[in-house]
């Protein structure tokens, strides 16, 4: 075990993964509320978009995603993000991370806006909040509270799926186990020591969002 | 009667195949309170939304002030600010304290400065008697409270004319005249007021008019002591005849 973690970066990897993890998360929390939004906006072609987006993308492997970011949109398109292969093809991971997993933020945020009573929508438009207004000060803090646990999950799976990002570039976690399966033989070892890894990622998440979950409910 | 604040002229709606507001023609005066009664279904609420468009019409006109109600948007936002509602079920921000569903418009909507805001909140919630609340969240006072607050948070944005959707149906009974009382105030005070309520000592010691809706139309229109006294139309009589022996 000595021998792995001294011949190969293990920590580094976990590293690239957290990197992923946290910029892909932030991206799919941003594209996931913008397209929420849009899904309830009284604007119809707004409705469109969103949904669009989210049907597309919830119902597209995200391997496919994976690859074609790089093979389809780089090669082809010759649309690159960074010069370095290897950090186009981290920056597109966390692009493609993002906007896969924004659709189901924008689920988990949907399923939030239905806890909130309608009546709190036309109370605050009684009150004279533009659409804009009732959604930022009204109806989305409601909602956010609301999908705590199902964007906890989203978050968590967010988390595991960074290892799809292995098809295109090698520097996060699951890409490192590739290789060392590769040189080392496979192990139960080498497999706990990353499953390891993950829970030691992604279990505090689960507890710190159960928690939250909890504590920021909206007593009605 | 004084001069007209709200105008409906020919107002008609359905909802699917309901034909829920007809020929509707209605005047509202500076200053008057006028109580809207009828069965069930008639379109009482839905002609209380009407006035500030949270329901929209298909045919006729409404005007506040003048003005007719401008389509979705940042003018009709800035009508809806002038035009205070009560919901029966008052629906206070649940995320925020007492204090903040009332500055929340004057801060955001007439751009009021924070500290002016929460000055003349505490008035308000002075008027009404839940001060001592201020701090806390809608989910722990108790109904008659939260509709006293639902009315602070409307005067807070100091509106022309203030509209009643039952607001009393949804308390305990106990509860009913604390709320009632502040609606008194109110009328006294020269409030402009549409009330949907069933309550007949409220129309008999604050209103001017009572107006009695059945199937959409309004049926007709009188001072409470005549309407309660002395209806007119069959309908009338019924309905009365219902509610009285309960
Ligand atoms: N959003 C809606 N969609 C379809 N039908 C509706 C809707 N809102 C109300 N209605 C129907 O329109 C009719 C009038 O409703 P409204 O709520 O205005 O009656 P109301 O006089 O306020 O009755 P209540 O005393 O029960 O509150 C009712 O038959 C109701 O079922
Ligand atoms: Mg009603």
């Amino acid at each position: 075990m000595g021998d792995i973690f001294s011949n190969y970066d293990v920590l580094g990897a976990f590293w690239w993964t957290i990197k992923l993890s946290f910029f892909g998360g932030l991206g799919a929390l941003v594209l996931g509320t913008i397209a929420a939004i849009m899904r309830v906006s009284p604007v119809a072609v707004m409705r469109f978009i969103g949904s669009a987006y989210v049907n597309i993308f919830r119902n597209t492997p995200l391997t496919l995603l994976m690859v074609l970011s790089v093979l389809g949109v780089t090669y082809i398109l010759g649309v690159t993000l960074a010069d370095d292969i290897n950090q186009n093809a981290l920056r597109w991971a966390m692009v493609v991370l993002a906007v896969y997993h924004g659709a189901f933020v924008c689920e988990a945020l949907r399923s939030g806006v239905n806890t909130v009573p309608a009546g709190q929508a036309e109370a605050a438009r009684a009150v004279g909040l533009t659409f804009g207004q009732s959604m930022r000060e009204v109806i989305l803090p409601q909602a956010f509270r609301g999908s705590i646990a199902p964007l906890g999950s989203v978050l968590i799976a967010l988390i595991k799926n960074t290892t799809v990002a292995a098809v295109i570039v090698q520097a996060e976690a699951a890409g490192l186990m590739q290789r060392i399966i590769e040189f080392e033989g496979g192990s139960f070892l080498i497999f706990a020591i990353f499953a390891l890894g993950f829970v030691v990622l992604t279990m505090p998440l689960g507890i710190l969002f159960t928690s939250m979950s909890r504590r920021l409910a909206v007593k009605r | 009667m004084t001069e007209p604040l709200v105008v409906l002229k020919d107002v008609n709606k359905h909802f699917g195949d309901l034909h829920v507001l007809r020929d509707i023609d209605l005047e509202i005066g500076k200053g008057e309170v006028v109580v809207v009664i009828g069965p069930s279904g008639s379109g009482k609420s839905t002609l209380c939304r009407a006035i500030n468009r949270l329901e929209t019409i298909e045919s006729g006109t409404i005007t506040i002030d003048g003005k007719p109600l401008p389509q979705e948007g940042k003018e009709l936002a800035q009508l809806r600010a002038d035009v205070g509602m009560v919901f029966q079920s008052f629906n206070l921000f649940a995320h925020k304290t007492i204090l903040d569903n009332v500055t929340l418009g004057p801060i955001k909507v007439r751009k009021e400065k924070k500290a002016a805001a929460e000055k003349r909140a505490m008035e308000l919630l002075e008027r009404v008697g839940v001060q001592q609340q201020a701090q806390k969240y809608p989910a722990q006072l108790s109904g008659g409270q939260q509709q006293r607050v639902a009315i602070a948070r409307s005067l807070a944005m100091n509106p022309k004319v203030m509209l009643f959707d039952e607001p009393t149906s949804a308390l305990d009974p106990e509860m009913i005249n604390e709320v009632l009382d502040v609606m008194v105030g109110l009328a006294r005070d020269g409030m402009t007021m549409v009330v949907v309520t069933h309550e007949m000592g409220f129309a008999r010691k604050a209103a001017n008019r009572v107006v009695f809706m059945a199937d959409g139309q309004i049926v007709e229109q009188d001072t409470p002591e005549e309407f309660f006294t002395n209806a007119k139309s069959e309908r009338a009589k019924d309905f009365l005849g219902k509610i009285l022996t309960h």
